[in-house]
């Protein structure tokens, strides 16, 4: 090997990763590539000395050029990145429009798809059901804290109903030093409206809810209702008549059979399930001699109530809970809970609700 | 929790069928989650003897038998089994039998030419376990034709019940038969008493070093006993529920861990280092070799009996194995021993390990039990074992657990809405084993049973009282009343361990009895269930439907990198435990979500889609950082239609959808102004904000960044736009003025200016709009022109400006005047020229 060559190496580099980084445009950058790699390129010509140089020395040298070639390529595709990008940015600058007209008078053609949701179809419906039972609407934030979460609904950190509910953690503490989550119920809310106001009280809290589990039958995101009445003279008949009450409206079923079984929360007692009745193989509901285990419910837990200041000796009431992707699944006779999520623009235009259809019960839900 | 029929009827006295049982377990509060009746499956299948076995004439591996069936010719079976002999009596199915290891229903065939006319069985292909390795070898005096069922004693059905996280007692066969008996379902049978008489020193003695790893333990030894396999009928019982059964002394530990939900554990003397079993905290670094084949590396929290020569068992979570006991043992010690719940929680959670002790010890076991599970557990370890007892070592002592509580019997209806006597009360608490203290006509007062660590819990009502079983105290909020605090906390003293009791009594008596009772009316015509706020949500997604939209639901996270292509993603908003890499990160804009939406349905073939969702958008975990948006994201093209041709959507179809929300929601159009300054995530020359004054962002809009499309593999048009619910003012209800019905026709007048490409067309219009506000109705732009005909650098704006007289016709003149003015308004504004 005579010692002209790694400096002819030299040369090739320095001027060519100059040419690279002097070219202006991806045209010029296109040419720097074909005077370096093409078929009569400066690199090419090194490579074609290799059939010259002693057999022995040929892998050394053969490895020098290609590690040549191999640092040009890398600084063309970066320099193209960055023409790329600045090519871009120019093409945007020049494709600005005038945003301030005013537009068009309707909406684009295609439309005549849109639809509302199951879910919040359901939300809908079940707000009116139990509007007209005098309850009102409450909404709290997602992101929360464990004290409303789980503490003040007694559940506390090593209760084993704390470790049932696969709960989202996020980083850090808030003001009070509790830890953060992800709500994996709307039952905090029940606190929250306890802590703003005297009862009475009756409230629904429909939303989402978050818990770490994903299968077919279990999704991270899902929505709940939560349901809270404070008075003094609630007892667990009313309970059960606002239950029934309401599930027979809700499935438009005026005989729908419905049972208790006892049951345990940590923030009720008593505690129940409420199963109604139906037909496994059908799936048809009200028919049938098979149950179905629908929601969960109780007398307010005494802890509870002191833990928002109310004293259990003067106010007293009930609490449910409810997935809202079930009681939907069962009255539509949806099978699976995953399209919920996918906006699948074919399953949303089965499922979805009429834009204009009202959610009442003077017309029937 | 499982347990067959059989040992349920040991420790209850019932004439109750499986139904009633089963029924009753549900309705009281014992989940039955499942029924399995091995019967049922089985039924058809009879122990048969092989008379003759000749090799088959065709093939090598298999064997051509003659089966008898005790009636009938003999049958002609093939069979591959290795073991398969004359003489062999086995398991036999003949054909229509479904064979439930292999899930294939039994025909009649001919195998290489012989004909196969029943199959016996290996214990596989009965579903009884894993053994493949040949037919079922049954005892020579096996009655041939008998049912297998009967022979091998599977008709006892195994029932499953879900046991709630307060109900440890119910971790136990004699709990559930105390809840069943309580429920009218027969008698319980009482524990009995065996008398035990030491005949030697304990072998080992027990040693407390440290309270948090027990508060109470007993033990003893048992010598000269030999250890083999457990009888038969303890055996089926623990086969029957999963376990595996070992060795006898093993066996009974299992027996009364599920029968009386009292974990034991059994020690062979003979490993035991030195003569001292010490209950204290593991020290770093040491390990424990379990029963369960692994090596747990033990911390300074985790509680462990040691002795001389370190730890030899994870305190009530499991034993170790080099101190365990085998068939070779002459010689075990019994622990029995009271461990603090949340320790073993803690612990168990820490090394995963779920065993039936930790699931009793971290729900609570009976506090006063251990002396007497211990003599049974002798009395039936020499049973089957032989050998004597030794003197009961003991250390710590019995928990304090004993409490009483009262019930109001006019609570009944008050609380429960039940009808039920005081005498029945009474009665239902006297069966489940609360005694009574003192009656009274109005309340009874009962004593709390040491199993019932649910009820009337120690912290009850107190928010400085120290942490019980289950860590039930209150806890409320640093600024809440005084008063308030104290008053709620009082109340909860007297009224939970009431409320305990009162579940007691309507779980049992049944809460079928209590009839429903519809809310009272609260007003005869109810004020409206949603407030102005939350309404308008609900008439924002009604307006994005009503335009063609899809209403969607979308996972309020997505994976970082993704998010922060739309705005920041804070390290405060990353979950510290996501399912998944790509859904780790709470999303700054549900636009994120509905475009990676939109590029599955491109990527399905639906590349035109117009999706929208009102979902959060979080900008930190504060409850001022939670927003509520209306977004929505419109891709590809409008479809071919002979009255409108095919076209791209662009960015004004986007701010049509922006603006039709916040028109419906009662934002003044006229205050609105667009400025360009939208966020990274749009094209930055094709979007807009929306705002309502200087400063109140109502809204987002414009084409999506040909980078952010690209990343998300969107290839066509897309358009998105957000409004920000919670920005938008209250909405105002506010009588309207009554409205000017002028008598005169409106005028209108067309303008057509010439103006450098830069000009907002918006200012041109506000312009024209403010040339006289007493005159100008409306300013349309009708029309907006730039090519070759005009000027380099300029446009046409062509508007079209409607009069509206108030108070008489408008003559020529009058009119001249205001367009003057317009023109005027507008150059001046604008720079424009009027075009002739």
């Amino acid at each position: 090997m005579s010692a002209s060559e790694p400096s002819a190496d030299d040369a090739v580099r320095a001027e060519t990763l100059a040419a690279i980084a002097g070219a202006a445009d991806l045209r010029a950058l296109d040419a720097v590539r074909v005077a370096s790699l093409g078929k009569s390129g400066s690199v090419t010509a090194l490579l074609k000395t290799l059939g010259s140089v002693e057999p022995a020395l040929r892998k050394e040298r053969g490895a020098a050029i290609n590690a040549l070639k191999t640092a040009i390529e890398g600084a063309l595709d970066a320099r193209r990145a960055t023409l790329e990008a600045a090519a871009l940015d120019a093409r945007l600058a020049a494709e600005r429009i005038d945003i301030t007209l005013p537009p068009r008078p309707h909406p684009p053609a295609g439309a005549g798809d849109g639809g509302i949701h199951p879910i919040n179809r359901t939300i809908e419906e079940l707000t009116a059901i139990f509007g007209a039972m005098g309850f009102s609407v409450v909404d709290g934030p997602d992101i929360e804290s464990d004290w409303h979460n789980f503490s003040a609904l007694n559940i506390p950190e090593h209760h084993p109903a704390r470790q049932d509910q696969d709960t989202f953690y996020l980083p850090g503490r808030d003001a009070e030093g509790h830890q953060i989550v992800l709500r994996t119920q709307t039952s905090p809310l029940q606190i929250r409206t306890m802590l703003k106001g005297e009862p009475p009280i009756r409230i629904i809290a429909p939303g989402r809810t978050w818990r770490a589990d994903h299968d077919a039958t279990h999704s991270p995101m899902f929505h709940q209702v939560e349901g809270l009445v404070i008075d003094r003279g609630i007892t667990l008949a009313h309970l059960k008549g606002c239950l029934v009450d309401f599930l027979r409206a809700f499935f438009a079923v005026a005989d729908l059979p419905v049972r208790f079984r006892a049951s345990y929360f940590p923030f009720t007692e008593p505690s129940m399930e409420v199963d109604i009745g139906w037909n496994r193989k059908t799936g048809e509901i009200g028919k049938g001699s098979d149950w179905l285990e629908i929601l969960g419910s109780g007398m307010v837990h005494a802890r509870v109530l002191a833990n928002c200041g109310l004293d259990p000796r003067e106010w007293q009431g009930f609490a449910f809970g409810m997935g809202i992707e079930r009681i939907t699944m069962l009255k539509h006779g949806m099978a699976d809970l995953r399209p919920f999520y996918e906006a699948d623009i074919r399953w949303l235009r089965h499922y979805a609700g009429d834009a204009l259809a009202p959610a009442s019960l003077a017309e029937g839900i | 929790m499982k347990f067959t029929l059989s040992w349920l009827r040991a420790h209850l006295e019932t004439e109750a069928t499986l139904e009633q049982i089963t029924t009753t377990l549900s309705t009281i509060g014992l989940e039955v989650e499942g029924v399995e009746d091995r019967s049922a499956a089985l039924a058809g299948f009879r122990i048969a003897e092989v008379i003759e076995a000749e090799q088959h004439p065709n093939a090598d591996r298999l064997r051509a038998l003659k089966v008898s069936t005790g009636e009938g010719p003999l049958l002609s079976v093939v069979c591959g089994a290795p073991n398969a002999r004359a003489g062999l009596r086995g398991v036999l199915a003949l054909p229509g039998a479904f064979i439930p290891g292999t899930g294939i229903t039994l025909k009649k065939g001919e195998i290489r030419g012989v004909a196969s006319e029943a199959m016996m069985l290996s214990a596989r292909e009965m579903g009884l376990g894993d053994d493949h390795s040949g037919i079922i070898d049954l005892p020579a005096d096996a009655p041939i034709g008998m049912a297998y069922v009967e022979y091998a004693k599977l008709y006892d059905p195994v029932i499953e019940i879900a046991v709630t996280p307060n109900r440890g007692d119910a971790l136990s066969v004699h709990g559930v038969a105390r809840d069943l008996a309580a429920a009218g379902l027969g008698r319980l049978k009482p524990l009995p008493e065996p008398v035990i008489t030491p005949a030697y020193p304990s072998p080992l003695n027990w040693i407390i070093a440290d309270p948090r790893a027990c508060t109470h333990v007993l033990g003893r030894g048992i010598r000269g006993l030999r250890n083999g396999p457990s009888p038969q009928w303890l055996q089926d019982w623990l086969t029957a529920i999963g376990q595996r059964p070992i060795t006898a002394l093993v066996d009974v530990t299992n027996l009364y861990g599920i029968g009386l939900g009292r974990p034991l554990h059994v020690f062979d003397v003979g490993k035991v280092q030195g003569n001292t079993l010490t209950m204290r905290m593991a020290q770093p670094g040491e390990t424990l070799e379990a029963l369960n084949g692994k090596t747990y590396a033990l911390t300074p929290e985790d509680g462990v009996i040691a002795d001389a020569a370190g730890p030899e068992a994870l305190g009530g979570i499991i034993g170790g194995a080099p101190t365990g006991c085998d068939e070779g043992t002459t010689e075990c010690f019994i622990e029995c021993a009271i461990f603090d719940p949340v320790r073993i929680a803690l612990s168990g959670r820490r090394h995963a390990v779920t065993t039936d002790a930790r699931s009793r010890f971290e729900r609570g076991v009976d506090q006063a039990l251990p002396r007497l599970a211990l003599e049974m557990a002798t009395a039936t370890m020499i049973e089957l074992c032989g050998g004597e007892a030794s003197e009961i070592s003991e250390a710590g002592a019995e928990p304090d657990w004993e409490r009483n509580a009262t019930l109001r019997f006019a609570r009944l209806a008050e609380l429960g809405g039940a009808d039920v006597a005081p005498d029945e009360a009474v009665d239902i608490l006297t069966r489940l084993g609360f005694a009574t203290t003192h009656r009274d006509a109005a309340s009874v007062t009962v004593a709390v049973p040491s199993w019932r660590n649910d009820v009337a819990q120690a912290g009850a009502g107190s928010a400085s009282a120290s942490l019980d079983p289950r860590g039930g105290i209150l806890t409320q909020p640093t600024d809440l009343a005084p008063a308030r605090a104290a008053a709620g906390a009082a109340g909860c003293a007297v009224i939970e361990p009431e409320a305990d009791l009162i579940e007691e009594v309507l779980r049992i008596g049944g809460l079928d009895a209590i009839a429903p009772l519809s809310l009272p009316v609260a007003a005869t015509v109810q004020a409206p269930a949603l407030t102005p706020r939350q309404a308008r949500q609900g008439l924002a997604r009604r307006v994005m439907a009503a335009r063609g939209m899809m209403d969607c639901v979308t996972y309020g996270f997505l994976g970082h990198t993704t998010a922060a292509l739309f705005g920041d993603t804070p390290a405060s908003l990353r979950l510290e435990n996501p399912i998944a890499a790509d859904l780790d990160q709470m999303r700054p804009t549900p636009v994120a979500s509905l475009l990676q939406a939109a590029a599955r349905n491109a990527s399905r073939g639906h590349p035109a889609v117009a999706l929208c969702e009102i979902g959060g958008a979080y900008r930190s975990a504060s409850l001022d950082g939670q927003l509520t948006l209306a977004c929505g994201v419109r891709t590809g093209e409008t479809p071919r239609h002979w009255a409108s041709p095919a076209r791209a959507l662009d960015a004004f179809d986007a701010k049509g959808d922006a603006l039709a929300v916040l028109a419906a929601l009662g934002v003044p159009m006229a205050a609105i102004s667009t400025a360009a300054d939208a966020p990274g995530f749009y094209h930055p020359g094709r979007s807009g904000v929306l705002r309502q004054g200087p400063k109140t962002v109502l809204a987002t809009f414009g084409e999506v960044h040909p980078r952010v499309a690209a990343a998300l593999d969107l290839t066509g048009p897309a358009v998105a736009f957000e409004v920000f619910l919670d920005a938008i003012p209250d909405p105002k209800r506010r009588k309207k003025a009554a409205p000017e019905l002028a008598p005169f026709q409106p005028v209108r007048r067309d303008f057509a200016f010439l103006v450098d490409a830069s000009v907002a067309a918006d200012a041109l219009l506000r312009a024209a709009r403010g040339a006289d506000r007493a005159l100008i109705a409306d300013v349309a732009l009708f029309d907006r022109y730039a090519g070759d005909r005009l000027p380099e650098g300029k446009i046409s704006l062509a508007i079209d400006v409607t009069l509206q007289p108030r108070e008489a016709t408008l003559t020529d003149a009058e009119i001249e005047a205001v367009a003057q003015k317009i023109i005027a308004a507008v150059v001046k504004a604008t720079g424009a020229t009027l075009r002739g």
